[in-house]
């Protein structure tokens, strides 16, 4: 009894310090990750690597301003575009989802958001790029809006549901129709969760390079429009990545502490923003 | 939602060409060669699921391990700001992995296959000639991928787990390890394999992290050491540049198919999540 | 039974046995972090009786025996200060483990383990203990089923999963289980307040068979339930003690106010 009790002791003990070996092996590599980011970018990221072009292998000062520029509108598109689509399809779920229709379509939603970033870049790639017989900003937009919708959507029909039964029933009895009970009362009392919501997508699809490779394709220069190749920083940090030359490393490296930094910052100011917003409402 | 639908739908169309030609023998042949047009999807297939299911081998008791230590052992305020940093994990841009990979992990990677090789060579897993990058690196990297997600939802089904349960246990004298085996994993155990399969899903359409670090070399091996190629990756590599239509159906087709799988495996997660919302 | 040797220092044949305490608690504080919970509370559990402890919600019963067995020490934030002797030894300085194996603990609600079956609950203490043999542990299975009432009712489907059984039977499965492990005494926290009176009869019945071979404690807003099942109640008062003594004392005769005031129904 004593010694097996004694053992039982041992393997309580040795068993919880694997657990913390494995939360510290999960926590130590995001701050390895960012700190090495920081270290091999921080040398290559000075103003003028933000506000030039991309030079020839070979010229110095080659900067990632297009690419920056680009992934703005890239993603500002496809927020236009997905984030409407999402909010609304999520307000409707919250408030008439209660049947089999609804069911469907958190059902699709959630499947839609499991279905791999690359394949939605080929749906976007056969259903506008071959078409148009050209790549183009709009097509990763749209490609990337596909990503986002689920994503927008479920997160909308959680904070709209969490709205208070009380504050519907007291707008509905003043006499206001429910199309605008919903809008001017459901909507904004729900409105940071549903915009905290909305900048985590954002932060999720700015970081997306799959899709675009053969949407967005990449541009070395200024972009001339919607319907033509844009730079976005992940397919520039991959194209630098996997080039054989040194400066473009370099680059690759400088353009990902600027990317980590956008959507790390965006996600944890999100985060941050959805804390309080959840816990004073109830 | 027609998008999945039509998703399908338009996926389907535009491979039509592959599957009259090759019909189902496109998923078993092993061959792929653009410049004689014969199209097999299966080192593709081969590929993505050897490195998903290394990525699960090394992400599953990590993740796990990890949410235990979360919501058994460490103190509240602790537990919010790992779990907190745990989730940011999730928030790096797949394409950023890659770098890392490429630059760090494959370097490692090759420094340590010779020693593999040494000492486990007899296996078939271990042998060949030290790349560094290849299958074992591809699943490194998608094993950090996926253990945020394994971790997250792994802690909320822990930390659902009735408090009587385990305090019943603790009063017939459990360790507290006792109780975490015996009470808590068997509870949770349906949200955990959804979780699971939800990395799975995530593991199988990882492309640019992939895609960086496997080798992109469409061949079957069996060693882990040897460069590898994965569905995601070939159609990143390849369909910008797709030459001819047989070869961009050809893609498109593995796309299919991987949306196909994709689909089941998130389903399934989906349905075991379930089983534990409705038995709670 | 299960435990029918006397403990060692059982008096010789003969001689009156004085009541000994199994449990002792002096001096005893204890919260969440915010305020005290219980204070200063004094307290004898006597060997192989039911000590009932009684008072309105939240007086800190509940409190006071998940301190005997350190299930106290569980929950977040939990303090405690004070002296808990278990014959006669400090409790603090007991692994808390081997500590609850001697004290065991029955809640409130009913809960078997739901991935188990019946005789897999009861058995679950006894193979954490190291115990392998198959023959002795379906031995002491039955036993304590025996002891607990239930074994009639699930001879036949031992197999079957221990959520299936109805509430009544559920909580005689609880007790089974603590019991098989052969603790000294059993905590019993409120044990039929999510019983109707049928089961709850049952479960008194059986309280009062096995408190013959061990020491019980039994918390419980029911007056009546603690004026027959035990021999000694304790009243308890917003954190504090108020008054301990022989059951029919308490109720006939209580020396304090308050008591009388909770006892005639005045409050509470």
């Amino acid at each position: 009894m004593t010694p097996g009790y004694r053992r039982r002791k041992l393997i309580n003990a040795a068993c919880f310090g694997l657990t913390a070996c494995c939360a510290a092996v999960g926590m130590g590599a995001l701050l390895f990750i960012l700190g090495y980011i920081a270290w091999q970018g921080a040398g290559a990221v000075r103003w003028s690597f933000l506000v030039n072009l991309p030079k020839p292998v070979g010229e110095p000062g080659g900067g990632i301003a297009n690419a920056i520029v680009g992934s703005a509108k890239v993603v500002g598109l496809a927020t236009l575009l997905g984030g409407p689509i999402g909010v609304l399809g999520g307000v409707y779920l919250a408030e008439f989802g209660q049947n089999r229709t609804g069911a469907l379509v958190r059902y699709a939603a959630d499947l839609l958001n499991g279905v791999p970033s690359i394949v939605i870049g080929v749906f976007a790639y056969t259903l506008i790029v071959v078409p148009a017989k050209r790549f183009s900003a709009l097509s990763g937009s749209v490609a990337l809006a596909l990503i986002m919708i689920p994503v927008v959507l479920r997160n909308t029909e959680e904070f709209v549901r969490l709205v208070p039964h009380t504050v519907r029933e007291a707008a509905l009895a003043l006499g206001i129709p429910q199309w605008k009970v919903i809008l001017r009362v459901v909507l904004p009392t729900a409105a940071p969760g549903v915009l905290t919501g909305v900048l985590l997508a954002m932060s999720r699809i700015a970081g997306e390079t799959a899709p675009l490779i053969f949407t967005a394709f990449g541009n070395r220069f200024w972009d001339n429009g919607l319907l033509h190749p844009i730079a976005t920083l992940p397919h520039t940090i991959f194209t630098c990545a996997i080039s054989p030359y040194k400066e473009w490393h370099q680059q690759a490296w400088a353009a990902a502490l600027v990317l980590m930094f956008f959507v790390l910052g965006v996600n944890v100011s999100a985060r941050l923003f959805l804390r309080p917003a959840s816990g004073g409402e109830r | 939602m027609a998008v999945t639908a039509v998703l399908t739908w338009q996926l389907a169309v535009n491979s039509a060409l592959t599957w009259k030609q090759f019909g189902w023998s496109f998923l078993w042949s092993s061959t792929w060669d653009p410049v004689r047009e014969v199209y097999g999807a299966l080192p593709f297939i081969y590929g993505t699921a050897v490195s998903s299911g290394l990525a699960l081998l090394l992400a599953v008791p990590i993740g796990v391990g990890c949410a235990i230590f979360l919501v058994e052992l460490a103190p509240k305020r602790v537990a919010e700001i790992c779990a907190f940093i745990i989730e940011l994990l999730a928030a790096v841009p797949s394409v950023i992995l890659g770098l890392m990979g490429i630059f760090v992990l494959v370097p490692v990677v090759r420094a340590v296959e010779p020693g593999l090789t040494a000492g486990l060579g007899w296996l078939p897993l271990f042998q060949g000639e030290p790349y560094g990058v290849g299958m074992l690196t591809a699943g490194l990297i998608l094993s950090l991928m996926v253990l945020p997600y394994i971790t997250v939802i792994s802690r909320e089904v822990l930390l659902a787990v009735p408090r009587s349960l385990k305090e019943a246990m603790l009063a017939l004298g459990a360790t507290r390890w006792e109780t975490v085996m015996k009470v808590s994993l068997p509870y949770a155990r349906p949200g955990i394999a959804g979780a699971v399969f939800l990395a799975l899903g995530r593991a199988l359409g990882e492309t640019m992290a992939v895609t960086m670090v496997i080798g992109n070399t469409p061949q079957i091996k069996a060693s882990l050491l040897a460069p590898g190629y994965s569905m995601a990756s070939v159609i990143a590599n390849e369909l910008a540049e797709a030459s001819s239509d047989e070869h961009l159906h050809s893609l498109i087709a593995i796309g299919l198919v991987l949306l196909g799988i994709s689909l089941v495996v998130n389903a399934a997660a989906r349905a075991m999540i379930g089983l534990l919302e409705r038995r709670a | 039974m299960l435990t029918e040797k006397p403990p060692q220092h059982a008096a010789a044949p003969g001689t009156v046995v004085p009541e000994r305490a199994t449990l002792e608690v002096r001096g005893l504080a204890a919260g969440y972090g915010g305020p005290l919970v219980l204070r200063s509370v004094s307290l004898q559990i006597l060997e192989r009786q039911v000590t009932a402890i009684i008072g309105p919600s939240g007086c800190g019963k509940s409190t006071l025996i998940r301190c005997l067995n350190r299930m106290h020490e569980v929950l977040p934030g939990a303090t405690l200060e004070g002296e808990i002797l278990l014959d006669g030894r400090d409790v603090m300085g007991l692994d808390p483990v081997l500590l609850r194996r001697q004290v065991g603990m029955v809640f409130q609600r009913p809960n078997p383990f739901p991935s188990m079956s019946i005789f897999d609950n009861v058995a679950a203490g006894l193979v954490l203990n190291g115990v392998r043999d198959r023959a002795l542990v379906a031995e002491k299975v039955e036993g304590s089923l025996r002891a607990a009432a239930l074994w009639d009712e699930v001879k036949d489907k031992l197999k079957a999963p221990g959520v299936g059984l109805s509430g009544g039977q559920q909580q005689r499965l609880c007790i089974a289980r603590a019991l098989a492990v052969e603790p000294r005494a059993l905590l019993l926290d409120e044990p039929c307040s999510a019983l109707d009176p049928i089961a709850t009869g049952r479960i008194e019945e059986l309280l009062l068979e096995i408190k013959k071979t061990l020491t019980l404690c039994i918390v419980t807003h029911n007056m009546q339930q603690a004026a027959r099942v035990s021999e000694r109640t304790a009243f308890m008062l917003m954190g504090e003690l108020v008054e301990v003594g022989p059951t029919d004392t308490i109720f006939t005769k209580p020396s304090d106010k308050k008591t009388e005031d909770y006892i005639t129904g005045r409050f509470g």
